[in-house]
């Protein structure tokens, strides 16, 4: 791949493109046409291949996932695309569904195909109604064109594919609590086993798969697994990565670029050309808001799943959060531990009490009024939540608190200590 | 039930979409959006309409709804304004503009002015955050805000 060249976002501008524009510009349905002739088996061989690892934010490799799914099943299949985009800072997947629905479109088919599924939905966030328009006509285009629907591409495969909007709840993302929300109940994560490849969307063996995942796929199917893994600088972790970068950089946006091939520096010096008004990096979430946070010495590490994994935070769904010097950590960790204990669905006493204990605490800390034993509290309460949960929800309200913590005890202590901010 | 209150266009669009989905239950969410479309909030003979219509306990449909943050059990103004205050936005100062929206309404963040024209409320992330801070306006985003870009808006309204 050429450094111009990117999967997607060389096409992040301009419009929607319709199905017109795809089939001539972007070799459009070729690759389902010609997965359709292929043996299921060897589609998902290709795709463990590719190394290709979900981009939802655990990084499950892709291929091993539909390789889960049973070859015979009395229920039908699901093939499900969580576009439910609700981890903080997180804005790539929006950009794919407006701008190439088709990409994703199409990956949907060859999924479906390859796990032996007829029926698939897009679960897309409530708020993103333009989008789901979007797909929405782009759907209907494909319909129209034999593309989706009954006898694709005239091999006798048949896939429906249907947009369903959540109504704004976070939980919705984790796809347990997503397939819940499908099927029109409340979106509460169900315990598991049994996993959603066994028994998923109404019972039937599902597959959940994030929308930059299944919008790589036709790339993959095309160009082949192994072209698909060189594009990863690092083993095991193939394809491109859509970053995305928010807060104080001169350029927040999403950035493609070849899984492992950049450090955090790198991102947030060189591609978003640095900090607002030029002032000291304070700290960097790296993926997602859930994820543990680095300090300003941490940031050489290289942007990608497994040197991330080592150094004690992850990378997530790949949405960088940067702070300046100026901004309260305090502050920070009291408006993301609100958001968790807001979204927590309640079923697990650990992540329903925990979490709102939490934000009272750090509330009380930010505003002056915190007492010596807080942060032995946080760390006693992050630890009674993380892994004692029925989904990840808990792990990702207690990553925070005790990264935060430990790293920036400094700035709690002075809130503490001299009842106000440092920073301020 | 008496006369109903949905459109006969609600139950068209429902009736096509049933074919989708191997439940009718499934349809819950996508009726109590199209409902909502239609009334601007989810009145409690809305739900038991819709409850009546997919077939299942009115406490049931109470239950489902109550769990999404975007069913309006309560009435909101003609013009909701839904400014995200979470990490990225927050960063860039959408404190500021809640603010300023609670000044220029006379209102708290939660609540709609007496003419019910305004609701203000802080949303969770709205996945914009790339162009932060954003908010929807009804169903549309608006990105990159200021305070002066915010009036200009606002002041453009009927
Ligand atoms: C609390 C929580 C929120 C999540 N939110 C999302 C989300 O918004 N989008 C997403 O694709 N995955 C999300 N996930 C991960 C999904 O559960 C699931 O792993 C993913 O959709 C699988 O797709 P992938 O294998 O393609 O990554 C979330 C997980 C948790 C625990
Ligand atoms: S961990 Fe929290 S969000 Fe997840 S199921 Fe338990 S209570 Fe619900």
């Amino acid at each position: 791949m050429e450094m111009s060249e990117t999967l997607f976002a060389q096409y992040f501008n301009e419009e929607s493109r319709p199905l017109d524009f795809y089939l001539k510009e972007m070799g459009g349905y070729t690759a389902s046409k010609k997965a359709l002739s292929m043996n299921q088996d060897d589609i998902i061989a290709e795709m463990k291949k590719s190394n290709m690892r979900g981009r939802g934010g655990a990084g499950f490799p892709t291929g091993m996932k539909w390789g889960f799914i049973p070859k015979q099943s009395a229920k039908a299949k699901y093939l499900v695309c969580n576009a439910d985009e609700s981890e903080p800072g997180t804005f790539k997947d929006r950009d794919i569904m407006r701008y190439t629905p088709h990409l994703l479109i199409e990956g949907m088919v060859i999924g479906a195909y390859a796990i032996g599924a007829n029926h698939g939905y897009i679960y897309i966030r409530g708020e993103y109604t333009r989008e789901a328009k979007l797909l929405d006509q782009a759907i209907q285009e494909a319909y129209d064109a034999g593309c989706l629907g009954k006898n694709i591409h005239g091999t006798g495969f048949s896939f429906d594919l249907t947009v369903h909007r959540g109504a704004g709840a976070y939980i919705c993302g984790e796809e347990t609590g997503l397939l819940n929300s499908l099927e029109g109940k409340r979106g509460e994560p169900r315990v598991k086993p049994p996993f959603p490849a066994q028994a998923g969307a109404f019972g039937g063996p599902t597959i959940v798969n994030n929308v930059e995942t299944l919008a790589a796929v036709p790339y993959i199917i095309n160009r082949g697994g192994e072209w698909f893994s060189n594009l990863g600088k690092l083993e095991k972790s193939g394809g491109t990565r859509l970053f995305c970068v928010s807060g104080h950089v001169k350029k927040p946006g999403v950035y493609e670029l070849p899984a492992g091939s950049v450090t955090l520096r790198q991102l947030i010096y060189d591609h978003c050309h640095g900090i607002l008004g030029d002032k000291k990096l304070k700290a960097v979430i790296p993926g997602g808001s859930s994820a543990p946070v680095l300090t300003a010495d941490e940031i050489d590490v290289v942007a990608d799943i497994e040197p991330l994994m080592k150094i004690g935070t992850m990378l997530g769904s790949a949405a960088i959060v940067v702070v300046s010097e100026d901004y309260c950590v305090v502050k920070l960790l009291a408006r993301i531990t609100r958001f968790y204990a807001h979204e927590s669905c309640g079923q697990c006493t650990p992540c329903r009490e925990g979490c709102k204990w939490m934000e009272d605490i750090i509330e009380r800390i930010e505003h002056g009024h915190g007492r010596e034993e807080d942060l032995a509290m946080l760390l006693d309460i992050s630890n009674n939540i993380a892994g004692k949960t029925l989904c990840a929800l808990g792990d990702a309200a207690a990553g925070p608190v005790m990264s935060f913590v430990k790293k920036f005890r400094a700035d709690f202590e002075a809130h503490i200590r001299g009842g106000k901010c440092p920073s301020a | 039930m008496g006369k109903k209150l949905l459109s006969e266009k609600f139950y068209k669009s429902m009736e096509k979409l049933e074919s989708r989905y191997p439940s009718k239950v499934a349809l819950l969410l996508p009726a109590l959006h199209a409902a909502q479309e239609e009334w601007g909030w989810l009145p409690p003979e809305i739900l038991d309409e819709v409850g009546a219509y997919i077939d299942v306990h009115p406490a049931q449909v109470r239950e489902v709804a109550s769990f999404y943050t975007m069913y309006n059990l309560k009435p909101v103004g003609k013009y909701h304004l839904k400014i995200c205050t979470n990490v990225a936005c927050c960063l860039r100062g959408s404190e500021e503009l809640v603010e300023h929206c609670e000044k220029k309404f006379g209102i708290e963040r939660g609540e709609t002015t007496p003419d019910k024209r305004f609701t203000v409320v802080e949303e969770e992330c709205l996945g914009a955050c790339g162009t932060a801070p954003a908010m929807m306006l009804n169903d549309d985003y608006h990105e990159s805000l200021t305070v002066s870009k915010l009036d200009q808006l606002l002041d453009h309204l009927e």
